[in-house]
């Protein structure tokens, strides 16, 4: 089970509380991982990577075990404590003035 | 009696103010969506409770709203509470907040790149809704105005978008650049007497015309100037700021430029200028009384630096003779220290007997006058900056 922690608007839009957990199958990496949070909350779609091209919208930022993988390409393997459950997959907005 | 809603969209929520035909006393609800821009929200002309909202952020992007209870509740299209959200193959139902730009064969394919302010040629890119314009007979129909200028439609309630190309695809389309915030398509208007014919305004190309629901598209500026032009009298390029119509005689237009005040009595196919003793010409409003085609209303603002009005005093101004001749209007507007500006979508007039005329502040306030502009409240003070100011009467 996959653990996604989102951000406050981002809960207000799915109608979540609390984080996501998520099965996935195959590879585990960013973009399995959107692909099916956007399918299990479809109103997510657009919010954290663009609608067309799927590229990560320039304020969200990807957490894993205290690193920032926003940069990875989003085809590579996520750290096996991601994989377990052990260690949650958190998308953050990133800070900035307004 | 009937009620009046105002739906108030501002810079980190929407709020809905209601009152009784008086106009006296309001109540506020709100704040809807908080801490997202709410660039528009508009009701159905045939369904007031019908309301749909462009919800907005610059980190998670652009959100379609809608309230069939009057704006009691609200939900993505698509996305009724209880409804499964994907289907049994687990693909999402809707696309309710998906704005892709057309480039397909069947759309003309459009060009793909426009002017940037240096110079160069960039691609298209959506970024937010600013503008809905709900349909004039159907509740499901709603034309959207975006940035990257272009125009969207749906016709199922907002659960899908659909581009109308051909505007894109206009032949002077590698022309246009953005205005100052942004190369946004802001003012829609449909003609009441003529199903195929609508009027679009973008910043900064100019005012287009269709008279074949949006397959083809005129560019419709001649008679306006603009200094900041390398050519003032260029076919596109002007930064038009918002266009109003009365709807018992839609061949007339008015128009407030970056600068200038303009009017057409041919469907845009030329323009002169009304401004004459405004004290500044530049402002974003301007509307037209409910019930008196030729009494029209804007708010003057010292300049294209200085977005606050003259003087540090906030005039409405009218002219009841369809542009010159203006008149200001004072009473119970603040006449000194005031320095808040008046966006381009924050003005709307309702249709109660004795017209009432509102507007939006970037301070927050939302001023009314129950009486066509004579006298003038703040119905609620200290809101976010006021984007979009819209008013319903609900039987």
């Amino acid at each position: 089970m996959i653990r996604i922690v989102l951000p406050y608007h981002l809960r207000n839009l799915a109608k979540i509380n609390s984080e996501v957990q998520l099965e996935v199958s195959g590879d585990i990496t960013t973009h399995t991982i959107l692909n099916a949070l956007e399918a299990r909350y479809p109103m997510l779609a657009g919010t954290i990577r663009d609608h067309i091209t799927q590229e990560r919208r320039p304020y969200v930022r990807y957490y894993a075990c205290g690193e920032d993988l926003s940069l990875e390409p989003p085809d590579a393997q996520l750290p096996p404590q991601i994989i377990s459950g052990e260690e949650p997959f958190v998308i953050l907005g990133a800070i900035a003035g307004g | 009696m009937s009620k009046v809603q105002v739906l108030v969209g501002t810079k980190k929520g929407a709020f809905i103010l209601t009152s009784d035909s008086k106009r006296a006393n309001w109540d506020v609800s709100g704040p809807f969506f908080a801490g997202w821009e709410i660039y528009h929200m508009k009701g159905s002309p045939v369904d007031p409770n019908r309301i749909y909202v462009s919800q907005t952020s610059g980190w998670f992007g652009q959100i379609i709203q809608r309230s069939d209870d009057g704006g009691k509740t609200w939900f993505q299209p698509g996305f009724k509470p209880g409804d499964s959200t994907t289907t049994p193959e687990g693909m999402p139902v809707t696309e309710s907040n998906k704005f892709a730009y057309d480039t397909s064969d069947a759309g003309g394919k459009p060009l793909s790149t426009h002017e940037y302010f240096d110079g160069t040629q960039r691609p298209w890119e959506f970024k937010r809704v600013w503008h809905l314009e709900p349909s004039l007979t159907d509740p499901d129909t709603v034309y959207a105005g975006v940035e990257d200028a272009a125009l969207f439609k749906t016709i199922d309630g907002g659960k899908s978008w659909k581009e109308l190309s051909g505007l894109r695809g206009h032949s002077t389309g590698s022309k246009w650049a953005p205005g100052a915030g942004g190369m946004g398509l802001h003012t829609i208007i449909l003609d009441p007497k003529n199903k195929n014919r609508i009027y679009i305004a973008i910043s900064a190309a100019g005012v287009f015309r269709t008279d074949d629901a949006g397959k083809t598209w005129s560019a419709i500026n001649k008679g306006l100037s603009s200094q900041t032009m390398p050519d003032p009298n260029a076919e596109v390029g002007h930064c038009v700021h918002r266009i109003a119509m009365h709807p018992s005689r839609p061949e007339v237009l008015y128009m407030q430029k970056h600068w200038d005040v303009m009017r057409s009595n041919n469907s845009g196919d030329s323009w002169q200028e009304v401004s004459d003793n405004l004290p500044s010409d530049f402002g974003f409003v301007i509307d037209v009384h409910a019930h008196e085609p030729e009494t029209i209303y804007v708010i003057p603002i010292k300049s294209d630096s200085e977005h606050f009005p003259p003087d540090g005093k906030l005039r409405v101004y009218r002219s009841r003779t369809g542009g010159n001749n203006w008149e200001a209007l004072t009473k119970g507007l603040p006449q000194k220290d005031c320095y808040v500006n008046i966006l381009r979508e924050a003005m709307a007039v309702d249709t109660l007997d004795l017209c009432g005329i509102y507007f939006g502040t970037t301070g927050g306030q939302v001023y009314a006058s129950a009486d066509g502009g004579d006298n003038w409240n703040a119905i609620v003070q200290n809101l976010p900056p006021v984007y979009s100011v819209e008013v319903q009467i609900l039987k």
